[in-house]
């Protein structure tokens, strides 16, 4: 059992889906338990993996079909022919986000939803989506990764236009299928262009044989670019407001687990499958660092200023999702360039890796404060019955519960002390200021607007006189809303509280998974 | 040479692609252009795996191995992937643009721009 363990945290969600009409047969309740009980298996599981790759910073191997799974070389070959998936302490990292972020979504939707002849396919959609992002979170093969992320873009983009009643989410999923289409298209040709040099999919492979040629760095755009559409950053970001907006909350915040997984490959990519700083015929790794690096400071600035002049709440809270975005590609954008420059000792040490933990420490603490706030933003939209913030007021009255959650994610994505956007906004301006201080007060200063935009939605959504004649539905928020939007205010506390343990159990390790030199 | 050609083709193929994304405003023609370029792309994977002469990758019909030649079986197993999967991306795109038109009364994407902003 066991033994499986890498391959069953796919197939079981991936099951459980196609088993959700025959439980939906049985009965509603039995269908949401056989969910709930499939996610927390998933996330049990992969807590069990944390003692063998984060702790003893271990990498799994597990080759699909083999008699000895878990061995490194099963058959003894000169290359690998199966399809091998590997969990190293980055894939465990975002697969912990995405199964936690899963876990509170479907809290959250299992009464915010309503109970139409849909809602089966709406969980269906949803273990598919968790399947997809955990899949391509854990294979080392490049095909494999495509096909996982075809399953992800496609669950995502039904579950965009759920409500295909109304006017605009079906053009919403549209724009994400094209979007999703034409990048993964461009990524397939990328790997097309490897598999002709190489002959193999597999990322380690590929990897060791690289000779960096004219060939390697075209592979290296068409698939660098695709993934960073998908991840949001300027300037291909037109996607994200009107699909987050149009999308059902609960499945915005699992939205932004997804981009946070394309946003996997692309680190994966720069690392695990082109970084090979110590060899000397290595592509200009450093150029590689310095793109990365504008496109963070880009998606930051733009996505910020964007957010400011939004009227819409859902659109300002998705400008945000772009620029925070942007904290994550600078602070391992710096990492790489540091990296590369030359001196991997005292350099990448003092200051490099540190911005680099604060770059990955920001995709988990982004995961769940905006998950935390378009969660928040379901039940406010709900109540008004519009996104305009122009007509919304007072709603601290009604539901103090909704405030406080409101407050916890607004301060953690603002940077403000006692949570956990703090600390790894605080990593990242320090490192970042050591390799160049006007990045660092770029930074700084996105997070001041951030605070702006923020403190404006509070103002006008939550504070004022009660008006209860602007009330357009007044059920009371179900137990599961609130179960879902209180794990992730305590998670977000937590981490704000204690980082230097999730530093030491989880990033650490992830790092360890990229910068490892074989 | 004919694999000269073959890439030739690859490139037009997706270029053409490209250029009619760039240039169509029909929602429909959108999914036809998605579906030239991974048209291309398969072509490119299959000649790729393309060997002059070579047979089938088949187990039991391999011949003596003195003048064993086969094309290459896994960029044919992926483009039988990609085929479904484009499937399954053009179904689902042109279920889209059916229900955009029923709420919006056009395919036109500059009519449709915007359509997210007001409320």
């Amino acid at each position: 059992m066991s033994k499986h363990l890498p391959i069953l945290i796919i197939t079981i969600p991936l099951l459980t889906a196609f088993m959700m009409p025959i439980a939906a047969r049985v009965g509603i309740r039995f269908r949401n338990v056989l969910m709930l009980m499939a996610i927390l298996a998933i996330n049990i599981m992969l807590l069990s993996l944390i003692p063998e790759v984060a702790l003893n910073f271990g990498t799994i191997f597990y080759t699909v079909g083999a008699p000895n799974p878990l061995a490194i070389n099963p058959e003894g070959l000169a290359f690998p022919i199966r399809i091998i998936l590997k969990i190293d302490g980055f894939s465990l990292f975002m697969g912990l986000i995405s199964g936690t972020v899963a876990l509170v979504a479907f809290l959250y939707s299992w009464k915010f939803i309503k109970e139409d002849g849909k809602k089966t396919y709406y969980f269906i959609l949803m273990l598919l989506m968790l399947v997809g992002m955990i899949g391509l979170e854990f294979t080392n093969d490049l095909f494999n990764f495509f096909v996982f992320m075809e399953i992800l873009s496609i669950s995502c983009a039904a579950l965009v236009a759920y409500e295909t009643e109304e006017k605009h989410p079906p053009y919403a999923g549209y724009k994400y299928m094209l979007i999703s289409a034409i990048a993964t298209s461009f990524l397939l040709l990328g790997i097309g262009l490897l598999y002709a040099q190489y002959g193999s999919f597999n990322m380690d492979y590929i990897h060791n044989e690289m000779n960096h040629s004219l060939l390697d760095k075209m592979a290296l755009i068409f698939m660098l670019i695709p993934l960073a559409m998908k991840a949001g950053a300027i300037p291909m970001h037109m996607w994200v407001p009107d699909t987050y907006s149009e999308a059902p909350a609960p499945v915005t915040a699992m939205l932004v687990t997804a981009s946070q997984a394309s946003l996997y490959g692309v680190f994966r990519l720069s690392f695990s499958l082109f970084g090979n700083p110590i060899s000397s015929i290595s592509i200009n790794y450093n150029s590689l660092g310095w793109v990365i690096i504008i496109l963070g400071v880009l998606s930051m600035f733009v996505g910020v200023a964007m957010a400011l002049v939004q009227h819409d709440i859902k659109r300002l809270m998705a400008f945000h999702a772009v620029s925070q975005t942007g904290y994550m590609l600078l602070g391992v954008g710096v990492g790489i360039a540091v990296y590369a420059a030359g001196d991997k000792g005292a350099a990448f040490e003092s200051f490099g890796k540190v911005a680099m933990i604060g770059g990955i420490f920001h995709i988990m603490n982004h995961a769940f404060y905006k998950g935390l706030l378009f969660l928040t933003s379901g039940v406010i939209v709900r109540r008004f019955g519009t996104r305009n913030l122009d007509k919304m007021i007072g709603l601290a009255h009604r539901d103090t519960f909704t405030a406080v959650a409101f407050i916890i994610g607004a301060l953690a994505i603002a940077g403000i002390p006692p949570f956990n956007g703090f600390a790894s906004k605080l990593l990242i301006y320090e490192s970042v200021y050591k390799f160049s201080p006007l990045l660092s007060i770029i930074a700084m200063f996105v997070s001041v607007l951030t605070l702006a935009s923020f403190v404006k939605v509070f103002y006008s959504a939550f504070l004022g006189p009660r008006r209860d004649d602007l009330i357009h539905n007044t059920e009371p928020i179900s137990a599961g809303m609130k179960i879902g939007m209180g794990i992730l205010c305590v998670l977000v506390v937590l981490m704000g509280l204690f980082p230097e343990v999730v530093i030491d159990v989880l990033v650490e390790p992830a790092i360890a998974g990229l910068v490892t030199i074989r | 040479m004919s694999d000269f050609f073959l890439y030739v083709t690859v490139v037009l193929l997706i270029f053409l692609g490209v250029v009619a994304l760039l240039y169509k405003r029909n929602l429909i023609k959108i999914v036809l252009a998605i579906n030239i370029v991974e048209s291309g792309i398969n072509l490119f994977f299959l000649t790729l795996g393309y060997r002059p002469e070579g047979t089938a990758p088949i187990f039991t019909l391999a011949p003596a191995l003195s003048d064993l030649k086969m094309v290459l079986p896994t960029p044919q197993a992926l483009i039988l992937t990609n085929i479904v999967i484009g499937f399954a991306t053009s179904a689902l795109m042109l279920t889209f643009a059916i229900l955009t038109y029923r709420n919006n009364r056009t395919l036109d994407i500059f009519k449709l721009r915007g359509v997210e902003d007001h409320e």
